[in-house]
């Protein structure tokens, strides 16, 4: 049966087939995914846009809805972004130069990143409490902007070490070599060689967990950011409100006005989203530019 | 007890456990041991003065010794009681089959094996009488001492001139380093070829160029040791010649210690060649004696090309 002077079987096109197949059903899963995003983003439009308007901007929120603002939640999720960045980002990055770095490889070390990747994905609402246990009421900081920080910051702290430490796992061992070699430090190893090649992986993960942190509410709620909100926070010891919250409450009201102006609050977070979002990568590719 | 230009004994404003003070008053010394870099790039001008001072001292006895040197990964020796002493600006070449220990031995003079975990060390290297891994000795001091370059190409993915300015800049260096870099090049024989664009990218340089950056760099540390692990085999015959012409010139300068897969490498640059199998050093002499008439069987199987 065997033809013994052609041992492969030719069956070219049936692998040609197959590939092709292959291909058509991942192009339908993207597409789909796309569409789906399109339509809601499309029906958010529709609801919200007639009420974005500079009064809707600036004025804090209203049991009328035609007085209704976002002012309040607005300033307190970018206070609230600001602070989780400036608490979240140093800590997180420094862990993991210190995993990567400095922690000796080995079971233990295994051990602390299975439990890191198991924390990023503990639900939220866990964080919430944790936040409440410990900031509010511990620490006794109340229901304060640096309670919500202190909390948002430690549901997004895995993801930004994991992220960190893949981005630092790929600068290769040879340019550490190099460093060695001339009587580097492994603090000057890491500082000047690994955190550089590093940094556009370890950005994509601060943006990936910052735009985490931006729609969270389950942990809001649960540390009590408060729902009605008219004047703005001046410190981080005074009681918030963030969008996400604000949406929440609106969508949870009867009144069909208020479930536009929900949509309307949704298409603002989604632009600071944006805007963030374009920040980083144009600092990332500003970064990649230079030599 | 200390007759050489270089020791490592501690400096004065440094813990001193176990060790006996060695500081000579007429011989200031470079310093390997636990003290900070700036103190060790201070010391370096006066161990130079030293070497030129007292050249017939080094006739004497070779800059580096190992003795009894075994590396063990785990438990697997990868090198086995090995001992050879390395002369002062010669090339000593270690030679061998792949996987015969010699690039792990080369690693251990300036301890880059420290960074892979789980490997031990028995026995001495000793540098100037001083044990490389005794207890007070600093690697990080140990490795400004004895540059090493690698088998690729590794620059730094910044300029040119960062590149080379980098390591003398975090070991205190206070002389002018425009100049130091542009000696260096000059030194590596790629100055001509990079001097109108010192601050382009380090990778838009060639394979060729890239290596002679690397040796540039490390030279720039104006280390003692130079060890070269396999640094031609990323590179073609053009840029290897340029390298083997260039490491000639160092000589004049430098200890070199080479690590080769090429036994005509070997056999070209070198003064003395150490031949490795299995972890044992099998022979080691004079470049000529070993590639003429070896004592060895082993070796002259190897040299005249039968396996390896």
């Amino acid at each position: 049966m065997i033809d013994k002077n052609n041992l492969f079987a030719n069956n070219l096109v049936q692998r040609h087939r197959t590939a092709k197949i292959f291909a058509y059903c991942c192009a339908i899963v993207t597409w789909a995914g796309a569409a789906l995003l399109i339509a809601l983003i499309y029906q958010i439009c529709a609801d919200g846009i007639k009420w974005l308007d500079a009064q809707f901007l600036t004025s804090f929120p209203s049991r009328f809805y035609y007085k209704a603002g976002i002012k309040s939640a607005l300033v307190g999720t970018v206070y609230l972004i600001s602070l989780v960045a400036l608490i979240a980002i140093p800590v997180g990055v420094a862990a993991a130069i210190y995993l990567e770095e400095f922690f000796p490889p080995g079971r233990i070390n295994k051990l602390v990143e299975l439990n890191i990747a198991n924390l990023a994905g503990v639900p939220s609402i866990v964080y919430g409490i944790i936040g409440l246990a410990i900031f509010v009421r511990g620490a006794e900081l109340g229901r304060s902007l640096i309670s919500g920080a202190l909390t948002m910051s430690l549901l997004i702290l895995p993801v930004i070490i994991v992220a960190s430490r893949e981005a630092i796992k790929t600068v290769p061992l040879s340019t550490r070599q190099a460093a060695f070699a001339l009587g580097a430090t492994r603090w000057q190893t890491a500082l000047a060689h690994v955190l550089p090649a590093a940094f556009p992986g370890i950005l994509t993960g601060i943006i990936l967990a910052l735009s985490r942190a931006i729609g969270e509410t389950a942990p809001l709620i649960m540390i009590g950011a408060l729902t009605y909100v008219a004047f703005l926070p001046e410190g981080p010891m005074d009681t918030f409100t963030a969008l996400p919250i604000q949406i929440y409450n609106w969508v949870s009201r009867p009144q069909q006005e208020f479930h536009e102006l929900a949509a309307g609050a949704i298409i603002v977070l989604l632009a600071v989203l944006l805007l963030m979002n374009a920040s980083a990568i144009f600092i990332r590719y500003k970064a990649e530019q230079k030599p | 007890m200390n007759t050489s230009e270089t020791n490592f004994t501690d400096m004065p404003n440094c813990s001193n456990k176990g060790f006996p003070p060695q500081v000579n008053p007429s011989a200031p010394m470079p310093n390997i041991t636990h003290c900070d870099t700036q103190a060790v790039g201070n010391e370096k001008t006066d161990g130079d003065a030293q070497t030129t001072g007292k050249p017939e001292a080094t006739e004497q006895q070779p800059l580096l010794q190992l003795k009894q040197v075994s590396i063990f990964y785990d438990n697997n020796a990868a090198v086995r009681k090995t001992s050879f002493p390395i002369p002062k600006h010669k090339i000593t070449a270690i030679i061998g089959p792949s996987g015969c220990g010699k690039s792990t031995l080369l690693r251990a003079i300036n301890r880059m094996n420290d960074f892979i975990p789980n490997v031990r060390l028995t026995g001495k290297i000793l540098y100037n009488n001083q044990d490389l891994y005794s207890k007070n000795v600093d690697p990080v001091a140990v490795r400004r001492r004895i540059g090493m370059v690698f088998q690729k190409p590794n620059p730094f993915p910044k300029s040119i001139y960062k590149n080379i300015a980098w390591g003398p800049g975090i070991n205190g260096y206070q002389g002018s380093m425009p100049e130091l870099v542009e000696q260096s090049l000059k030194q590596a024989a790629l100055w001509n070829e990079v001097k109108n664009r010192l601050h382009d990218s380090a990778l838009s340089l060639s394979g060729g160029q890239q290596q002679r950056l690397c040796i540039a760099r490390t030279l720039a540390m104006q280390p003692d040791i130079l060890l070269m692990d396999e640094p031609c085999s990323a590179l073609d015959p053009i840029s290897t010649a340029h390298i083997e012409d260039l490491l000639f010139k160092l000589k004049s300068n430098y200890t070199i210690v080479i690590v080769t897969h090429s036994m005509q490498q070997a056999a070209r640059i070198s003064d003395y060649t150490a031949f490795m199998e299995t972890g044992h050093l099998i022979e080691y002499g004079d470049t000529d004696q070993v590639f003429t008439l070896p004592k060895q069987k082993r070796t002259e199987e190897y040299v005249t090309g039968r396996f390896g």
